[in-house]
């Protein structure tokens, strides 16, 4: 065992790669619940954009139009939730578990051709001055474009939630729908637009993790991040920043596991990597006692006849 | 324009035919899927539906139907009675594996003595592995009020974990030349699930999901407990003022699911797998969340949804080797039935009626 060979900068800036597919599928979620809907189809979606970003890549060769297609994919796939809860009025709860399992089946049909291929990189930012910047330069302006593309989209969020009409419009909807329509706010669109948005994100952030993350494809290589990061919008207490919080401390669970792993220390593999479910589990416990954050539209469906 | 109109009840005639529609229509979209994957969508449908039941080699693929539908419907009829209930276990999957371990395990302690009663150990260390794991996220839920969804579903890629770790260490055969894996149960005879009839495919599991759809179908329609799970789920506040205690119920159902499941696990690895590994687990956990909803949560609608899911896992192992149909097509295919089944489900509840554009 030596732990001398983990190293410090290193570290702290794979966390943050580590964090993004996270961030950015709670983030998306954020919005989708915020509306006042449930979506546990994230795991679904992201595994699907993973494929679609990592397909689109490889036959193009631009790993930018691989991620708008992770995007559209996510979207995609969502527009079958919205099919479900929106229009055919079905659980949301059992909506979001089909559209999981419907997602892994599905991008394990669309990805039997990728196996083992390697996608074009993408090449990380180089800002002058900042990026080289001992230290902080590594850990914070060394990284591909998409990782601040979800910060900025975390700010984007946090803005329009709080600053604009349109954010007022949405938490109205997801606070008591049934208010919001007797004012005149067409719920369902709105609720719509945030599922897709939702889709969008976790597109996003599943094909970070095929493109940039791991950069390969396999079947199931989203391991239950898109569960992590519904546990995330939970811990963040449907906060933008406390998203963005929670996300680089899972994703410092997960580095520091790998670094451990690699480093060999004494404990074995499997519990390793078994922490980041267990420390999501103790997480949610201690912050669930507080639940008055939550929309109080949350997981409800709504039908203008009632 | 199209409106939809609530029913002041739900239709029954609706309620029995959406799966039938559903499945239909995942048969016709199924259909174009392998047309598109550039297979004959008649052949294969035809594989899939009719191969194991009426082909030349029925007699072997009919046991099979029995092999693969018992631990389904063993799930199904746990996950059933909590989805009812809206507590929502969707581990499974990990409950099965723990069951496994716990089970086998239990058996392994014993080997190489030959005794009457290590089986029956083996069956309660299968339960009690299975409903220890759901019971974390039930206490967990009733104590600090921590969503069971999620709690549940971590704890599948930590019992995925633990199966890795039992698999290349404890429960490791130490005659297995160093290969992971444990001792093969089907040759330690007082630990062997086998076949009660040979040739039949039924063995110990089967009965127990037999067992199951019986206990919970009179548990449901003439038991106290059966009447406070299904108030829970159609009225809560009714249920709150008839006294029912929630904690209890949860508890209860997550618990039950568990010890099912875990069954399911343990009589797997005793019977048709016989060794513990690292990727003993298919899915069973998953595929029984459609297995239930498919059966309409009523336990003889989850006996013959288990048995075409079942239909479905032999087929399409047949239309793998024989069309080479990939195995992920099968995946989406079953994805595709809980669609259906929800959409449709929309006619259960509410009339579509065509009305006329008009200033709301």
């Amino acid at each position: 065992m030596d732990l001398g060979e983990i190293n410090p900068i290193l570290l702290v800036a794979s966390l943050m790669v580590a964090a993004t597919p996270l961030l950015l599928a709670a983030i998306g979620e954020l919005v989708v619940e915020k509306a006042g809907v449930l979506n546990l189809g994230v795991e679904g979606m992201m595994i699907v954009g993973a494929i679609s970003g990592f397909a689109i890549s490889v036959e193009t060769g631009s790993p930018w139009l691989g991620f708008i297609a992770a995007a559209i994919g996510g979207a995609v796939l969502s527009l079958l939730f919205v099919l479900l809860t929106q229009f055919a009025l079905a659980n949301q709860v059992a909506s979001g578990l089909a559209l999981t399992l419907f997602g892994l089946g599905f991008s394990a049909l669309m990805g039997q051709r990728y196996v083992g291929i390697k996608p074009p990189s993408m090449g990380d930012v180089h800002i002058p001055l900042l990026s080289d910047i001992p230290v902080i330069g590594p850990i914070l302006f060394q990284h591909d474009p998409i990782l601040y593309v979800g910060i900025a989209i975390i700010a984007a969020v946090w803005a329009t939630l709080k600053y604009t009409r349109v954010g007022l419009i949405l938490r109205a909807v997801g606070e008591n729908h049934d208010a919001a329509h007797a004012l005149g706010y067409k719920v369902i669109k709105i609720r719509i637009i945030a599922i897709l948005f939702g889709g969008a994100c976790a597109g996003l952030g599943g094909a970070y993790i095929s493109l940039i993350r791991v950069p390969q494809w396999t079947e199931g290589m989203t391991a239950g991040v898109g569960w992590i990061a519904l546990a995330l919008v939970v811990f963040a207490s449907w906060k933008p920043w406390r998203v963005l919080l929670g996300a680089y401390l899972f994703g410092g669970i997960t580095v520091l596991q790998l670094n451990l792993q690699a480093a060999g220390v004494a404990i074995p593999v499997e519990y390793l990597a078994m922490s980041p479910y267990i420390i999501t589990i103790l997480v949610l416990v201690i912050l669930s006692a507080d639940k008055s954050r939550a929309p109080a539209s949350l997981g409800r469906t709504f039908h203008a006849s009632h | 324009m199209i409106v939809l109109e609530k029913r002041p009840q739900p239709s029954k005639a609706w309620s029995y035919a959406t799966p039938l529609v559903a499945v239909v229509a995942t048969m016709v979209f199924g259909g174009l899927l392998f047309a598109i994957l550039g297979k004959n969508p008649i052949e294969a449908i035809g594989t899939i539906f009719w191969e194991p039941l009426f082909g030349e080699f029925a007699f072997y693929y009919r046991p099979q139907l029995l092999v693969k539908g018992a631990p389904l419907v063993l799930i199904a009829i746990g996950l059933s009675l909590g989805f009812r209930a809206g507590i929502w276990n969707i581990g499974a999957e990990g409950q099965y594996i723990m069951g496994t371990i716990f089970g086998a395990g239990a058996g392994l302690a014993f080997y190489p003595m030959e005794a009457w009663f290590i089986f029956p150990i083996m069956i309660f260390a299968g339960a009690f592995g299975g409903w220890l794991w759901a019971t974390i996220p039930a206490f967990l839920k009733v104590r600090f009020g921590t969503n069971e969804i999620l709690v549940s579903l971590m704890l599948v890629y930590v019992a995925e974990q633990f199966l890795a770790s039992v698999s290349l260490g404890l429960l490791k055969n130490p005659e297995g030349f160093g290969f992971p894996g444990s001792r093969n149960l089907q040759s330690y005879e007082s630990a062997h699930n086998a076949e009660l009839i040979a040739g039949s495919g039924m063995h110990w599991g089967v009965v127990a999901a037999f067992i199951a759809v019986i206990f919970s179908y009179v548990l449901l329609n003439r038991h106290m407990l059966g009447f406070h799970i299904r108030l829970t789920g159609e009225a809560p506040r009714a249920a709150k003022f008839a006294g029912v205690n929630p904690a209890r119920l949860i508890l209860f159902c997550l618990g039950l699911s568990g010890a099912l499941a875990g069954l399911a696990g343990m009589f797997e690895v005793s019977g048709p797998s016989g060794v513990v590994s690292i990727d003993f687990n298919v899915g069973y956990g998953f595929t029984a969340i459609i297995v239930a909803f498919l059966g309409r949560l009523h336990p003889v609608g989850i006996l013959l949804a288990g048995g075409l899911m079942a239909l479905t896992y032999i087929g399409g192992e047949i239309a793998q080797s024989q069309l080479g149909l990939p195995a992920a097509a099968i995946q989406v295919f079953q994805g595709m039935l809980l669609f259906f089944l929800l959409a449709f489900d929309l006619l259960t509840n509410y009339r579509i009626r065509a009305a006329r554009s008009e200033v709301a």
